[in-house]
């Protein structure tokens, strides 16, 4: 067999999907949070860069890995409250305000790393610690799905359990319902005594949270250290993830897995025979054609939908 | 009986100086009906809120059962037993009937979690009590106003109101629907309920109210009991002098077809088919009525008429001219004019002032322009000449639009639409939320039009105001032309309601042109 296709066939590969998809699930499920309550926060890429960046200079500094995790936590919380500031209480237009924020991350970033390393690639010469693999014994027996989901780092673990509690929090606390309630008419919310900018809030900082642990995942797991701009536009393709998925947890949850079989895709294929940029284009490219395709088969659904339901109306 | 409410001397001041409410002082029995009436900007509004605590006023006391209170904001309103249905529902459309019900006094479940179970379990007892039925487990989205309103009704009495204010409810209702929300508010009476029922329909007030209180000015004109009052006392309190409201005669044999329209189909880019095989035409000197409840294809149709909608199947003709593939500039000078429906939205700029607005289908004729440089001096006369002429109170046509009272806004719209000689004249929504001063003007400038031999095609949401100006009506429903009425003769707002519905239609009615 082709030793491309032998690879794709791998348990291996099935393994680099998910960890592949971890980066880019936290976010999306931090931008479907947003968007459901009408806030959409496309400022993931730079609330994951601030995490990822202060994980790793706080891990190296204090070798606790327990505090790169709450600092990490920390810091996506913090930009998304600055979103949240701006945009709920200055009044701000969101989009520009995550657009600021995410060139503010990237500029701001650099800037610490080389006053901190002297470097403004990454952070290589800094000893970073990373997030643990789980071993789970009983995921390992199993075979073939076996080598695939057992021996992942702990934040991959997280991410999917983020999907059910996503799911929880929206379908079943008064929280997601009020969160629900504000996306879809504020002033509904409002009539009934709901602060609406209180349900934004907490939102946004959903979002800053999932955001941050994508971005820790990125430097502290996914690899070992922070490089500039290392998020490569992960937070706007968690973006596009959540709409695919509706904003819906097992929705957000495929679209990121699709996303993360394109990328493992382009990682595999990178070592043949064809230029690199192309290849480095896939996800990207995926990403559009994805978005285009789900939107014309939206609308033909739609149109079939009112079809089915106009005929028996129409004879009546 | 006691006063379940009673303000006294309020005064409201908004930022901008407007005075909007000065020496109110009323009253409200408990277990009444008590209707608010008054032209729009007369200050029901205003009251309403301070009511509700949206707004504070600067001055005076407000009572709540005997003691005085400070309505903070609308939560502390609802905690003391007043609910209010706003004339724009507050419902979130994806969420169920059960879900909208108790929205932010949600039943709890091991502490953290929604109890869906005890939700619509008491959206269903709240529902059985009052002797209104909604489906709990359905979404919102899927409900036709009159129940939707219901559900608004509902999610008050959840919330212990004892005394329910509904801002114009029936603007959107069929008659049939109003006939039901009646209903509804005589059995909440019955049961102890409290009810503060604003309208500017005078036929309503005298169904339904016992007391009446008349607004005009930002004042109280008076408050009195609605038995032995007649529609024509109110509506004397309410603008001071005598208002027509008698039908307004026809005019001559109409003329010729001015406007035509032949197998109008259109399909949205969702699928939906919104306008199926129109049929109808428009003489000279006569007015056409459109009745219909909202969205059953009116917007598009206005939209196809005027050239603001592509994508259309079938043939429109204005003055035996196709006006297909125009745009809708070349269509205008082909002698249409457009009033349209939303006038904030298509009718002006508000941010510009009355002159710009004035000119703004016209700044390219050569009287009003050279060498591409605008005539202002040319431009003011003519504004001062068509304020003057339409009665716009404005200070000078330098005025900005928006700062103008939207009896006012629109008839500015009125007067550069009826202005630019037009042969077909498409009016929707005339008086949509204007005052009566103002909406008698228009249909007297819409008379005149016709009697100078103008097609007018007549789109409202307002039955009376269809049947009042109409020559002959046609009714759409969900897309189509389901009755077609030749005259308005002895035609009743409840004659069109089956139709309005489709409960009723007129086999070939679609087809109907008038021999």
């Amino acid at each position: 067999m082709n030793p491309l296709l032998e690879s794709i066939f791998s348990p291996e590969f099935g393994y680099a999907i998910l960890r592949v998809m971890t980066p880019l699930l936290f976010p999306a499920i931090g931008v479907a949070f947003s968007e459901l309550a009408g806030t959409i926060n496309i400022a993931l890429e730079g609330v994951m860069l601030m995490s990822a960046f202060t994980g790793v200079i706080v891990s190296t500094y204090t070798g606790s890995l327990w505090l790169a995790l709450v600092c990490g936590i920390a810091a996506g919380l913090l930009m998304a409250s600055i979103l949240a500031y701006f945009h709920l209480r200055l009044k701000a237009n969101i989009i520009l305000g995550a657009v600021a924020l995410n060139m503010f991350a990237s500029g701001m970033t650099i800037f610490l790393l080389f006053i901190i390393t002297g470097d403004k690639g990454s952070t290589s010469s800094l000893a970073s610690l990373v997030f643990p693999e789980l071993e789970i014994p009983l995921l390992t027996s199993i075979p073939i799905l076996g080598p695939i989901i057992s021996g992942h780092n702990v934040l991959t673990y997280a991410a999917i359990l983020s999907v059910a509690f996503f799911y929880v929090v929206i379908f079943r606390t008064p929280l997601g319902l009020r969160i629900r309630a504000v996306g879809q008419n504020p002033h509904a919310a409002e009539s009934v005594g709901i602060n609406v900018n209180r349900i934004r809030w907490y939102a946004l900082l959903l979002s800053g949270f999932f955001g941050a642990l994508g971005g820790l995942y990125l430097s502290m797991g996914y690899v070992s250290w922070f490089s500039r701009d290392m998020t490569a536009g992960r937070g706007f393709i968690a973006v596009a993830a959540a709409t695919l998925g509706g904003n819906l947890p097992l929705g957000t949850f495929l679209a990121s897995l699709f996303f993360g079989f394109v990328n493992s895709i382009a990682i595999y294929i990178a070592a043949i025979n064809i230029p690199s940029e192309l290849i480095q284009l896939i996800p990207y490219a995926v990403t559009i054609i994805a978005l285009a395709v789900y939107s014309v088969r939206a609308a033909r659904r739609k149109r079939k939908r009112v079809d089915a339901e106009s005929a028996p109306e129409g004879s009546a | 009986m006691q006063n379940i409410l009673e303000v006294k001397d309020l005064l409201k001041v908004y930022p901008d100086g407007t005075i909007a409410n000065r020496e109110i002082s009323v009253a409200v029995e408990e277990n009444t009906i008590h209707a608010v009436v008054g032209e729009n900007g007369a200050g029901k509004s205003t009251l309403m809120k301070m009511i509700f605590g949206i707004e504070q006023p600067q001055e005076g006391r407000i009572f709540y059962r005997g003691t005085e209170t400070e309505i903070r904001n609308p939560h502390h309103a609802i905690s003391l037993g007043i609910g209010m249905v706003h004339q724009h529902l507050m419902l979130a459309p994806d969420l169920s009937v059960a879900e909208n019900m108790v929205l932010g006094v949600e039943p709890l479940r091991r502490t953290l979690f929604l109890d869906s179970d005890r939700m619509v379990r008491v959206t269903e007892q709240i529902s059985t009590e009052n002797g209104l039925a909604v489906p709990a487990r359905k979404k919102i989205r899927d409900l036709p106003i009159g129940v939707k309103q219901r559900v608004e009704i509902l999610k008050a009495l959840f919330r212990n109101a004892e005394l329910l204010i509904l801002d114009e409810p029936t603007a959107v209702l069929t008659p049939q629907e109003t006939e039901q929300l009646f209903k509804t508010l005589f059995y909440l009476k019955e049961n102890g309920k409290t009810i503060l029922f604003i309208s500017h329909k005078l036929r309503e007030v005298k169904q339904i109210a016992d007391r009446v209180t008349v607004m005009r000015d930002s004042r109280i004109v008076t408050t009195c009991d609605a038995e032995g009052l007649t529609e024509d006392d109110i509506a004397y309190l309410m603008v001071g002098r005598e208002i027509s409201h008698d039908r307004i005669p026809t005019g001559d044999a109409p003329g010729e077809v001015k406007l035509s329209v032949r197998d109008l189909s259109y399909v949205d880019d969702d699928g939906l088919p919104l306008l199926k095989q129109i049929n109808f035409d428009v003489r000279a000197g006569e007015i056409l009525g459109l009745a219909g409840v909202e969205g059953n294809g009116q917007t598009p149709l206005i939209n196809a008429l005027t050239g603001l909608l592509s994508g259309t199947k079938g043939e429109i003709k204005v003055t035996g001219e196709s006006i297909a593939a125009m745009s809708p500039r070349t269509i205008r000078e082909r002698g249409l004019s457009h009033v349209p429906e939303d006038r904030m939205e298509n009718g002006v700029a508000d941010v510009a002032t009355l002159e710009e607005n004035f000119i703004v289908d016209r700044y390219f004729k050569p009287r009003f322009s050279r060498w591409g440089r605008l005539l202002w001096r040319i431009i003011s006369e003519h504004s001062r000449d068509l304020i003057k002429r339409f009665n716009v109170l404005a200070r000078s046509s330098k005025t900005v639009v928006g700062s103008l009272s939207g009896g006012n806004i629109q008839k500015v719209v009125v007067a550069r639409e009826l202005s630019s000689d037009p042969t077909v004249i498409i009016a929707a929504q005339p008086t949509r939320g204007i005052d009566i001063g103002s909406e008698e003007l228009v249909h007297n400038l819409l008379k005149e039009a016709r009697d100078e031999g103008k097609a007018i095609f007549l789109v409202s949401a307002d039955l009376d105001e269809v049947l009042k100006l109409s020559t002959r009506v046609i009714v759409i429903y969900d897309g189509e032309i389901v009755k077609h009425f030749e005259t308005t003769d002895g035609v009743t707002g409840p004659d069109l309601g089956p139709y309005m519905l489709g409960v009723k239609r007129e086999e070939g009615a679609g087809g109907t042109i008038r021999p």
